[in-house]
């Protein structure tokens, strides 16, 4: 049986007496499209930032392909790569050394062969002949884009992205899902992202969680689309239907 | 994955003429370097014409990928020609995903200009820099105005704050400067004048020195390394994040709403700090005259009474209110200017902290010169 890409166990998140979620249990299968989903304020980006081992959990265990996080940290180079919410492109560096930096960190190919790989990473967001652009000098979408190239120039088996079509125009939030398809149909990449943009879940999202600020925790999973379509919780229906909440 | 296991190494074999390569093991980033130095090996003849066999591979991965087809494109712009062969359906397809589309034309790598370049442009800033600074006090001066008649359209409730932030805040550091530069000053006087049996005169020396130019100037010097330079990165970074075009867009002037403020703070707390900083220099002052010259503290403070004047302190502090103008408005008008994004603010902070101590130095030498034409 393959190795889940991901095994969340017991997870209970939080800072001093106060408990964002507790107990949480989830597993990611490899080459899945992950959706965490929730309201405003549900612990959905927290959970991210301990998913990639930013924040220490408050009690349980989280491993990546079947190594608990603290060792992954304190190891070698992460097998993920993660684009935040806002890029966090380096802003002094060309969009090229912004991809190359892993790659001279982590690897010990020489500088031609860097440069060969950071501008195919590039080329493969549709950012070719952009490589000597600074970050400033592009839109919101190609930043997005760029900070891809740039998750994925280790070529990680996972990427993890934090609101990917946030703040972007429909046509560059479709584009930007179609490049998270092919990465995970032709390069069997597995994706997880933290989103509440119900067309970018419906397209891409092969399972998700959905959290819940009250219930301190996961109060739906499974495939979006069955969710929706059938789910009696009226939280879930409220989320995929866009409903108010009652008075 | 183990990249040094033979049984799975890269493998490049050439045939007799060395058209004819077969690759071969898993070509992945942990084995990249070799398979780049085996690959620039084999196809070092950019003129001819490759056949490239991918049967044995066992894995490609993106980055190899990546080297691959960049190699080929050096050959093929060369004028000769690379031919894949026998790739598997994963390796094809991977081929085919990094296979570079048409792009558009690519803009040149950032040129590194010359010295006389620099020079000349650092010149041309420096210029624009000093007008930029007049133009923001004349939009200050209006944005006074305006408050004046104004006054409800003041943040006043950031002054308090502002106030113990550069004030009360830096008592710890004025003191302990300010203090360590009157040892200093007396240390170098008790040299000098314990010769001439003029031991007392170090009252007068620390005194007027700490009273009109180092007290304020130096005070001055740490106000700007605190609240200027916390001014200039706070401001960058609100303009960097479009808070300044939000507020502006709210019907508040960014000038009157975070640059008078921090004006007000400065003009009423530095002059304070500097009346504090020339005390505790004095009194560093009376330490090493008691210890070194053998004089008591009321030989002393009678000494310093009778050589200080009111216009020696007077002085110190008209100074250090145009100082704190100065901190401030320099600070503000960097911050206000920054572009781009956190190098942006880096750079318009040490621009800030560079032009105040600057324009600190300089007027002091102003002071100088009218104070000595005025007779004071």
């Amino acid at each position: 049986m393959e190795t889940p890409a991901i095994v969340v166990e017991d997870l209970t998140i939080g800072w001093g007496d106060f408990i964002l979620m507790r107990n949480v249990n989830f597993e990611i299968p490899a080459g899945d499209t992950f959706v965490i989903l929730g309201g405003s304020g549900c612990g959905k980006s927290s959970l991210l930032y301990h998913l990639i081992g930013l924040q220490p959990p408050k009690a349980g265990r989280i491993h990546i392909e079947g190594v608990g996080i603290p060792d992954i940290m304190q190891a070698h180079r992460p097998g993920y790569g993660v684009m935040f919410q806002s890029g966090a492109l380096f802003g002094s560096m060309t969009l090229l050394e912004n991809v190359s930096l892993p790659l001279r960190k982590w690897t010990d190919l020489p500088l031609p062969a860097i440069r060969a790989v950071a501008e195919a990473r590039l080329e493969l967001v549709a950012l070719g002949g952009f490589e000597n652009h600074l970050p400033a000098e592009i839109s919101g979408g190609m930043k997005k884009r760029a900070a891809i190239a740039r998750a994925l120039a280790l070529e990680p088996s996972l990427l993890f992205l934090d609101e990917p079509s946030a703040g972007l125009d429909p046509v560059s939030a479709v584009e930007l899902d179609d490049l998270l398809l092919t990465l995970n149909e032709s390069l069997g990449v597995t994706i997880v992202l933290v989103t509440h943009e119900l067309e970018s879940i419906f397209k891409i999202g092969k399972r998700c969680v959905m959290l819940d600020k009250e219930a301190q925790g996961i109060i739906a999973r499974g495939d979006p689309r069955e969710l929706r379509d059938t789910s009696t919780d009226p939280t879930v229906r409220r989320f995929f239907n866009r409903e108010p909440r009652a008075n | 994955m183990n990249p040094t296991d033979p049984s799975r190494a890269i493998t490049i074999v050439a045939d007799a003429g060395g058209a004819e390569l077969r690759v071969s093991g898993r070509v992945t980033l942990a084995a990249g370097r070799e398979f780049w130095r085996l690959l620039q090996a084999h196809l070092e003849d950019p003129h001819r014409d490759y056949r490239v066999d991918l049967t044995e591979v066992e894995t490609l991965d993106g980055a190899c990928a990546a080297m691959l087809l960049e190699l080929k494109s050096e050959v093929v712009g060369a004028g000769g020609s690379v031919e894949f062969s026998g790739a598997s359906p994963d390796v094809g397809r991977l081929l085919g995903v990094y296979t570079p589309r048409d792009e558009v034309a690519p803009k040149p790598p950032p040129q590194r200009a010359g010295i006389f370049h620099q020079l000349g442009t650092a010149t041309v800033q420096a210029f624009t820099r000093v007008g930029d600074v007049f133009a923001f006090i004349g939009d200050f001066c209006v944005s006074l105005g305006h408050a004046i008649r104004s006054p409800r359209s003041v943040n006043w409730a950031d002054v308090g704050h502002l106030m113990e932030r550069a004030g009360a805040d830096g008592v710890p550091i004025v003191v302990l400067i300010n203090f360590l530069v009157g040892v200093i000053l007396a240390y170098l006087a008790a040299g000098e004048f314990a010769k001439y049996g003029a031991d007392i005169f170090v009252a007068n020396l620390v005194g007027i020195g700490m009273a009109r130019e180092l007290g304020p100037l130096m005070t001055a010097i740490i106000v700007c390394g605190r609240s200027g330079a916390a001014f200039a990165a706070e401001l960058g970074t609100m303009k960097v994040s479009e808070e300044i075009d939000a507020l502006r867009t709210l019907g508040q002037d960014p000038v009157r709403f975070l640059v008078l403020p921090r004006m007000l703070a400065l003009i009423l707390m530095v002059p304070i700090l500097t009346l504090l900083g020339d005390i505790v220099g004095c009194v560093g002052g009376l330490l090493i005259a008691m210890g070194e010259l053998d004089l008591t503290s009321t030989a002393y403070l009678n000494q310093l009474q009778g050589a200080v004047g009111l216009w020696d302190v007077g002085g110190g502090l008209i100074k250090s209110v145009v100082f704190a103008i100065a901190i401030t408005a320099i600070s503000c008008q960097r911050g206000l200017a920054t572009r781009g994004g956190a190098a942006g603010v880096g750079s318009s902070t040490t621009s800030a902290v560079v032009t105040i101590l600057f324009a600190l130095v300089a007027l002091d030498t102003v002071f100088s010169i009218l104070f000595a034409a005025l007779g004071i």
